[in-house]
């Protein structure tokens, strides 16, 4: 990449009113918006680091139950106690690291990550704006993050261990379990959605007030306005998750019964709960929230795919128009369609009828995004770096987490597909290839601007083409594992219900499939050799990475490469004023292949 | 570059920051009371007939709170309007109320819980239950002041117009008592979403009473140096209060006298 | 300083003190008409809710001076509102709606 030249000269920025500040104020009680925006993915980067060896763990205990974990088994026996007697996993320890691993890797890593690193990084700078609206606010969001965090990872060190009963906690079974881990879980699930809600009121209130001069809705960059409907989707569907997370605390500790149904029998004998309690309400609550999260996980990615996506083919998004009003329809449905997570709940016909109905039409609005970028493709001479080739593996692989949706989202195919592996499948398609390619794509992206230098393109590369085999043949299986009937969440793998116990039972899982977990081990091993270039790779170039050689080293068109790098604290030296649209790439007759959006005509 | 509209409305918006902030809060309020409301209405339809409570609380005292709450609405009002209108020491005046009526407040409440805490419900062993406040509890036996039901149905519905019944001290001997519950969140599921509702509630009287406290005491020096900030603290202070205000409004209906 | 003189605002203030008798008087209502069956339960469920939206519009029109806000407030809390009854309607809407109403031998 050659050093740009273009037009605007930065003036240099003087740091009058700000004096130089301390350690502790400039790194860790910062109200910088690029320094949360740096300790919120940090933070998050370990919790998808720790996310992930839960879940090695667990792949382990599928395909070996019932042996001692290598390498690590004596650790865990040490650090865990009875829970990992021998180094092998218990069943407890199993259901534990399941509902930490998805709690972990939605709460903790990705939301964080996507939302809280990326967006408060970019948001004020792609829109033109000194900071965030409320900066202490925004502090105090990432504190609650942390504080949060902390009281999940202390609660696997307690007696009886962290929380078993899965991250959707559904009760009686939440409750009813004796051990105080779901207590943490709830207690921890409290502060990040306080953490979450101050970020959206922020976000909201930053895209709103504080867009430049010139700045309009319509010239806002498409990863403001996936951000702006993300902290919506927070702001409005976590509150009843919140809720609903108090009364589920007020069962377990002061012994209520909001989700525990008369005659309630635990252990074979009845609870001594008054009942009258209602435990699908929990699910409503707990999937209105839940699925404009799934919305939250995968947003921001679609906004770092396009913005990657304009830069490296060189020429304006297809149908801006049409992304902005499919996300902001898409984000508008996703408030009711939540009940397609509870079809075998119960639920009468009509009812399913009109939840069926909507999760169709939400589909509409995805497809047109996914169009649209691929679109945009079309013509282009693209330029395969490796935050491209990310975004190009993106682009298949969402497609096939959400085209694998639409069979769950009719009851009478979810029927048979509800509660296995299909579905295991089908959401981290959309999350581990999906989202996590684009974060990466994102950081490989973003890297020169936060640091003034390069991360490699050699490893960068090696960590794209291995991360894609690996995820492919850790997820391709588990279509077929679900669709042969195997359910998630079992300790054994599924060994108690497979051929080889039960020779002539009716849809017992065949030698065959149960031998799938064994590649899915070795497949989700190799994932995590692959991610040892990009671990080197980041940490080595802050310091010795190329440097940039200029503001703009991707030749972008959006703010946030128009400033100093890093940029200063409060941004810009002067107000920057708007002229045009995000992506005026290779307008014709304009002497560069791109055009600032501060560049005036 | 500092932020902007900080203190001055954002020309096409009309706003500024905070007014956009603490109504976008508001809205996620909205929601999270949304959601204990639709729990209140499940718990209360899924009950089974003549077992969700009437009458269980006092409505003089909870109509005195309300009307407490409201006079505290509109001394906040009155306190904002009188910084419009350049009179620091109204505002403190009005203010100073403000508090003292969020004490009052959640002085009242708390008598409320405690009342509550010390009602019990004893099942003897030979099938009857004896209801009422605790006047002694020892070793051996435990005195209440209340009365004998034969059917446990009997003390649902207390609303005026059932049967009378006399409160006598009544002495029961320990070794008679098969269940002895007070009238905790743990009762039932009305108490339930009664304390939940109610202690949620009186944590945001608590908070916006901290918070316009602090504004009126050492956060008040900023009317000296930058009045329309001080102006529009108080004015965002001010809604959360009225917000608070506003669900007890409904919440005092649905407990209280439904 | 704010320019708005005393007697600009004592109109307001008026106001205010209207609507706070408006809101004792709400009060008031709400226990007498508790007292009184309209027939059935859900007539008195009814009324007092009426009732009590009432107050609130008060205190949300006035007070919050939601009665001359600007179109971003109007349009956050038009969304709010959407989702709330959404919330709300659809989960009752599910309970009321279960299958085994339709089962028969
Ligand atoms: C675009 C169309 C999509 C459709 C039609 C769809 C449909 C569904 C349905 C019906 C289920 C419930 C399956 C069951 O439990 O039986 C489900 C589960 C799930 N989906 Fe999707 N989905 C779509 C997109 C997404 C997206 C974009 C994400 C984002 C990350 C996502 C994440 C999830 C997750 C996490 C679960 C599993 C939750 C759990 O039970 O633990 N889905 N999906
Ligand atoms: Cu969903």
């Amino acid at each position: 990449m050659q050093a740009s030249t273009h037009a605007i000269p930065h003036p240099h920025v003087h740091e009058e009113h700000h004096e130089e500040a301390g350690f502790w104020s400039k790194y860790v009680f910062s109200t910088d918006h690029k320094v949360i925006g740096i300790q919120y993915g940090f933070t998050a980067l370990c919790f998808l680091f720790f996310g992930f060896c839960l879940m090695l763990v667990m792949r382990w205990q599928i395909a070996h139950p019932g042996q001692p974990v290598p390498l690590v088994g004596p650790l865990l026996e040490t650090l865990l106690g009875n829970m990992a007697a021998k180094g092998i996993v218990s069943n407890d320890l199993y259901n534990s690291f399941g509902a930490m691993h998805g709690t972990i890797m939605v709460f903790l890593a990705i939301v964080p990550l996507a939302f809280g690193a990326f967006g408060n990084y970019l948001v004020p700078l792609q829109i033109g704006a000194p900071d965030m609206a409320f900066p202490r606010v925004n502090m105090a969001s990432y504190q609650f993050y942390v504080l949060g965090g902390v009281i999940m990872f202390f609660s696997f060190f307690i007696p009886g261990g962290a929380a078993q009963a899965g991250w959707t906690s559904y009760p009686p079974l939440a409750v009813a379990i004796p051990t105080d881990g779901q207590t943490f879980w709830l207690a921890g699930m409290v502060l990040l959605i306080t953490s979450s809600l101050l970020g959206a009121v922020n976000f909201i209130a930053t895209v709103i007030q504080l867009r430049a001069p010139g700045m309009t809705w319509m010239r806002l960059p498409f990863f403001v306005w996936a951000q702006f409907v993300t902290g919506f989707l927070l702001l409005l569907a976590f509150p009843p998750l919140e809720a609903a997370g108090v009364l589920q605390l007020m069962d377990k500790v002061a012994h209520t019964s909001f989700f525990l149904p008369t005659g309630l029998a635990v252990g074979g004998n009845l609870a001594n709960v008054s009942g009258g309690g209602n435990p699908l309400l929990w699910q409503h609550l707990f999937w209105f929230l839940a699925h404009p999260e799934v919305y939250v996980l995968i947003l921001p990615a679609m906004g770092i795919v396009s913005e990657i996506i304009a830069n490296n083919t060189r020429k304006p998004l297809w149908g801006y128009k049409s992304l902005v009003y499919a996300v902001l329809t898409l984000g508008f449905l996703s408030f009711i369609v939540w009940a397609h997570h509870m079809y075998l709940t119960g639920m009468g016909t009509k009812i399913a009828t009109f939840f069926q109905t909507t999760t169709m039409i939400i589909s509409i609005p995805s497809v047109i995004i996914l169009s649209c970028l691929f679109i945009s493709l079309w013509g282009g001479s693209i330029r395969f770096n490796t935050p491209m080739l990310f975004v190009m593996a993106f682009l298949p692989m969402f497609g096939i987490g959400g085209l694998t949706g639409l069979p769950l989202g009719f009851s009478y195919s979810d029927i048979h597909l509800h509660d296995t592996y299909y579905v295991i499948a089908h959401f981290h398609y959309i999350v581990a290839p999906g989202t996590i390619f684009a974060l990466f794509a994102g950081i490989y992206f973003w890297f020169p601007k936060a640091t003034g230098r390069m991360m490699s393109e050699f490893w960068g590369q090696v960590h794209f083409w291995a991360s894609l085999i690996f995820m492919n043949l850790i997820f391709q299986p588990m279509f077929a594992q679900g669709m042969a009937g195997m359910l998630r969440r079992m300790a054994d793998g599924g060994a108690n219900y497979s051929t080889a116990k039960v020779p002539d039972a009716i849809g017992g899982l065949s030698p065959h499939m149960m031998g799938l977990h064994t590649y899915i081990l070795w497949a989700a091993v190799g994932l995590a050799f692959a991610q040892i270039p990009f671990i080197f790779n980041f940490f080595w170039s802050i310091h010795h990475g190329k440097p940039a050689g200029s503001d703009n080293p991707w030749n972008s068109t959006t703010l946030e490469w128009q400033t100093p790098t890093p940029p200063p604290h409060g941004n810009f030296a002067t107000v920057p004023h708007v002229y045009r649209g995000p992506y005026e790439y290779s307008v014709p007759g304009h002497a560069t292949d791109f055009t600032p959006q501060n560049q005036p005509d | 570059m500092d932020i902007p509209y900080t203190v001055e409305a954002r020309p096409d918006t009309g706003l500024y920051n905070a007014k956009v902030g603490i109504w976008l809060f508001l809205a996620s309020e909205v929601m999270l009371f949304g959601a204990l409301f639709s729990t209140y209405i499940l718990l209360r339809v899924g009950a089974p007939e003549g077992f969700w409570p009437h009458g269980w609380l006092n409505i003089p005292v909870g109509t005195v709170n309300t009307l407490v709450l409201i006079t505290s609405s509109i001394t906040t009002v009155m306190a904002w309007a009188s910084l419009k209108m350049n009179q620091f020491g109204r505002f403190k005046f009005f203010h100073a109320c403000t508090l003292c009526l969020a004490l009052t407040f959640v002085g009242i409440k708390s008598y409320e819980y405690h009342d509550k805490f010390m009602h019990y419900e004893i099942t003897l062993k030979d099938g009857r239950i004896a209801d009422g406040h605790l006047v002694k509890r020892t070793a051996d036996q435990v005195v209440i002041s209340g009365h004998y039901v034969e059917d446990r149905k009997e003390l649902f519905d207390l609303r005026a117009g059932g049967p009378p019944h006399e409160h006598t001290e009544i002495t029961i001997p320990q070794a008679q008592i098969k269940k002895m519950e007070n009238y905790g969140p743990w009762h039932t599921t009305y108490l339930a979403i009664y304390f939940t509702l109610t202690g949620l509630h009186a944590l945001h009287v608590i908070g916006g009473a901290i918070v316009i406290g602090f504004l009126w005491g050492p956060g008040s020096k900023l009317w000296k140096t930058d009045p329309d900030r001080f102006t529009n603290r108080i004015e965002i202070s001010g809604l959360f209060w009225h917000f608070v205000d506003l669900v007890w409004i409904f919440l005092f209906p649905v407990l209280y006298l439904l | 300083m704010s320019d708005q003189s005393a007697d600009h605002f004592s109109h307001h203030i008026r106001r205010y003190l209207f609507v706070f008798y408006a809101l004792l008087f709400g009060t008031l209502i709400t226990v007498a008409a508790s007292y009184i069956p309209f027939g059935n339960r859900a007539m008195n469920i009814a009324v007092a809710l009426v009732i009590a939206i009432c107050k609130a519009s008060l205190v949300g029109c006035y007070f919050m001076h939601l009665i001359s806000e600007r179109k971003m407030i109007y349009f956050i809390l038009a969304f709010t509102t959407f989702f709330f009854a959404g919330l709300m309607f659809l989960t009752l809407w599910s309970f009321s709606d279960p299958p085994w109403h339709t089962v028969t031998h």
